[in-house]
């Protein structure tokens, strides 16, 4: 109280530029989402994903108005060109008009794969089944691993170390032969390949939920709502759930990424995605035995696939630094 | 220290028991039947009887569980059912391969993600810093087998008739010539425990050349290695750089940092003495986990690179229903994972003490 009437006898100092700017912004309400937004969009690494995967999806969505070829059927059944000769026009090397290729041939921007396929057409398709991966698949995960977490941080106890324990034995194995034992038992396809990476992440979002949950758990509005008469469940899903909202965020988009890497692994040892579906990880392992004649083939989908999980990880980076107090400037 | 070692063996045990279990258990989970995969349309139900009785593969279930375990106190892995011959033998062949390969490839992640690092942090926000920080992020985007064909391209096709051609496949150059090390050495009558320990060395190729002196053998060996460890090693390099780089950070702006310049220690003692040996305990977490990650990228880099090391071996053992194989192979693997555990925990104490009195 002292010290309070001591700086009361101060004359105020004029306000600066800079605070002045500072009360401006004090008073519009502040919002939570707002302000995480902001400083999302600040973050270097953020923009950078932001833009990749802006890209990604208008290509994913926009596939069948870009691509110049039908994706699944050879060339050789186009129309036009009836009379060509068919071995002559396997992994027929890229022919881009203005970079020099004559112009009586048909442009193929990323060249013809082993089944006289538009390279081309076949990666932009590809964005479509990745993107479609990376979300059902973390999707699954996030929504059985919540479950799990938050029924193991809330309920404690007996049931927490049975959970749990299981969590551990699952993250004890590699991820990529679990997965591979899932896919023996359940089929090979591109559903049971996104069914077996799903599960094999559950453990990882159980526990980022479990830490949560045990951290609000002991927080004095639970502790309200409680007193108010709040059942457990509504305590759960309206108190606890969207207050540990962020850290799940975060792991789920640097999650994406990983799951596009998991699911085109299995696909390239042949136990994902099948033929003919354009899947980048399945496009490289049909064509990787002509690696020496026709790089373009690997070189393109793989670029692919690093960018499209470049760009997840870094959004995933930028979001989790754009969440940290500590890293606020 | 050697308390703090035996506890974490005890404690060890409980967990290798219940792995044990869950491997059979899992290996009998996965369907189809061993016969039919093994003789496909010319299997008959006779055929058939002769084979599970001879595996023990008619036995109830827990039996054969009971059998497994007796066998396994003696040593004995049991016999592949695809190729007839003692998982012990497999193993002795191909595991060797594998841990050359996880050698290399951890020897390559640690030393280049640690120096990586430890420049990016020290030249913070400098040119070297972000260029670490855009390759680590590709490194951690790209895909195993991208990475392994993608090396294969540069260094097997575009750089062929150059110094820095590096072979695309195989373990050896056809026609180079493995000399067992006891053969080397003169006693080729060598058995028992030592015996094969020393034929085990023998099949980690780079080691055999080093002990029998074989020049022209180790080149061979090494340059075969080269482009399977960095695409097995690239994703770990990675992430050490990045934790290297953060704890780096966070330590350096500790206060006993600040005290100990204010001592007047040189800037070289402070990093290494004070800063790095700070920053290393997430850092030796991160290379443990890493190498429980090398057999993912290994069944990957062995399919792509034409290896028949462990992971390859496990991946046709699960899809040919070897269910004595897989139970060997993920057995051996998993007391490789507990053994690396315990390295990584002692690690620890080495380096906090603090942990080794708690």
């Amino acid at each position: 109280m002292d010290t309070l009437n001591a700086e009361e006898g101060l004359s105020p100092l004029p306000p600066t530029p800079e605070m002045a700017d500072a009360l401006v912004e004090l008073d519009q309400p502040a919002s939570l989402w707002r302000d995480t937004l902001r400083n999302i969009v600040r973050q270097r690494s953020a923009q950078f994903g932001l833009v990749f995967l802006g890209i990604f999806f208008a290509v994913a969505i926009t596939a069948p108005w870009i691509a110049p070829f039908d994706p699944n059927i050879p060339v050789i059944d186009e129309p036009y060109n009836q009379d060509v000769n068919r071995q002559e026009l396997k992994y027929l090397k890229p022919c881009i008009h203005i970079l020099g290729c004559p112009e009586d041939q048909p442009q193929h921007i990323m060249g013809l794969d082993g089944n006289l396929r538009d390279e081309f057409s076949r990666v932009l398709y590809g964005a479509r089944v990745s993107l479609w991966i990376g979300f059902v698949t973390v999707g699954f995960a996030i929504v059985i691993g919540t479950i799990i977490g938050a029924i193991a941080g809330y309920a404690g106890g007996r049931t927490d170390n049975i959970l749990m324990r299981f969590m551990d034995v699952m993250l004890s194995f590699p991820s990529l032969l679990l997965a591979i034992v899932i896919v023996t038992v359940l089929g090979s396809g591109l559903i049971n390949a996104q069914l077996a990476i799903g599960i094999v992440s559950i453990p990882v979002f159980a526990r980022v939920m479990r830490a949560s949950v045990l951290s609000i758990r002991e927080t004095d509005y639970v502790t309200a709502s409680r007193a108010l008469g709040e059942t457990g469940g509504g305590i759960l899903f309206r108190r606890i759930l969207p207050n540990a909202l962020t850290p799940l965020i975060v792991q789920a988009t640097l999650g994406i990424g990983g799951a596009i890497l998991e699911v085109a692994a299995l696909s390239f040892v042949g136990l994902g995605a099948q033929p003919p579906l354009a899947e980048w990880g399945s496009m490289i392992a049909a064509d990787r035995k002509f690696l020496t004649t026709v790089p373009t083939l690997i070189l393109f989908p793989g670029m692919a696939i690093t960018l499209t999980v470049l760009a997840f990880n870094l959004l995933g980076d930028g979001i989790r630094d754009a969440l940290d107090p500590r890293l606020n400037r | 220290m050697l308390q703090f070692v035996g506890r974490r063996l005890l404690s060890a045990i409980p967990v290798m028991l219940g792995i044990v279990f869950l491997v059979f258990v899992m290996a009998r989970v996965i369907p189809g039947d061993p016969c039919y995969a093994t003789y496909g349309e010319k299997a008959t139900p006779e055929l058939c009887a002769a084979f599970n009785a001879r595996y023990g593969l008619d036995e109830p279930i827990w039996k054969q569980f009971l059998i497994y375990l007796g066998a396994l106190l003696q040593g004995d892995l049991g016999t592949s059912i695809r190729f007839g011959r003692p998982v012990t033998d497999i193993l002795v062949e191909r595991l060797p391969l594998t841990i050359e390969l996880t050698i290399y490839a951890l020897s390559f992640a640690t030393v280049a993600g640690v120096s990586l690092g430890l420049i990016s942090a020290l030249r913070r926000n400098s040119p070297a810093d972000v260029g670490t920080m855009v390759v680590a992020n590709f490194g951690v985007s790209t895909p195993v087998f991208v990475l392994g064909l993608v090396l294969q391209i540069i260094f097997a096709v575009w750089l062929k008739d150059t110094i820095f051609a590096l072979p695309p496949s195989g373990r050896l150059t056809p026609g180079t010539e493995v000399i067992p090390i006891a053969e080397a050495w003169g006693i080729p009558d060598l058995s028992g425990p030592l015996g094969s320990l020393l034929n085990f060395l023998s099949n980690i190729y780079t080691a055999n050349a080093i002990l029998t002196l074989n020049g022209p053998l180790f080149v061979d060996a090494a340059s075969h290695m080269i482009l399977p460890a960095i695409a097995v090693g690239t994703i770990p390099l990675a992430i050490i750089a990045r934790m290297t780089r953060s704890s780096l950070l966070e330590v350096l702006g500790a206060d006993f940092i600040r005290t100990a310049r204010a001592k007047g220690l040189r800037e070289r003692h402070v990093i290494r003495r004070h800063g790095m040996r700070n920053a290393m305990l997430p850092v030796v977490t991160v290379v443990g986990l890493s190498i429980a990650g090398f057999l993912s990228g290994a069944i990957l880099t062995e399919t792509i690179f034409n290896l028949a090391g462990i992971g390859r071996t496990l991946f046709e053992a699960i899809q040919g229903r070897d269910y004595i194989v897989i139970q060997g192979v993920t057995l051996v693997v998993a007391l490789g994972y507990v053994m690396i555990n315990l390295v990584v925990d002692v690690s620890y104490a080495v380096l906090d003490p603090r942990i080794r009195l708690g």
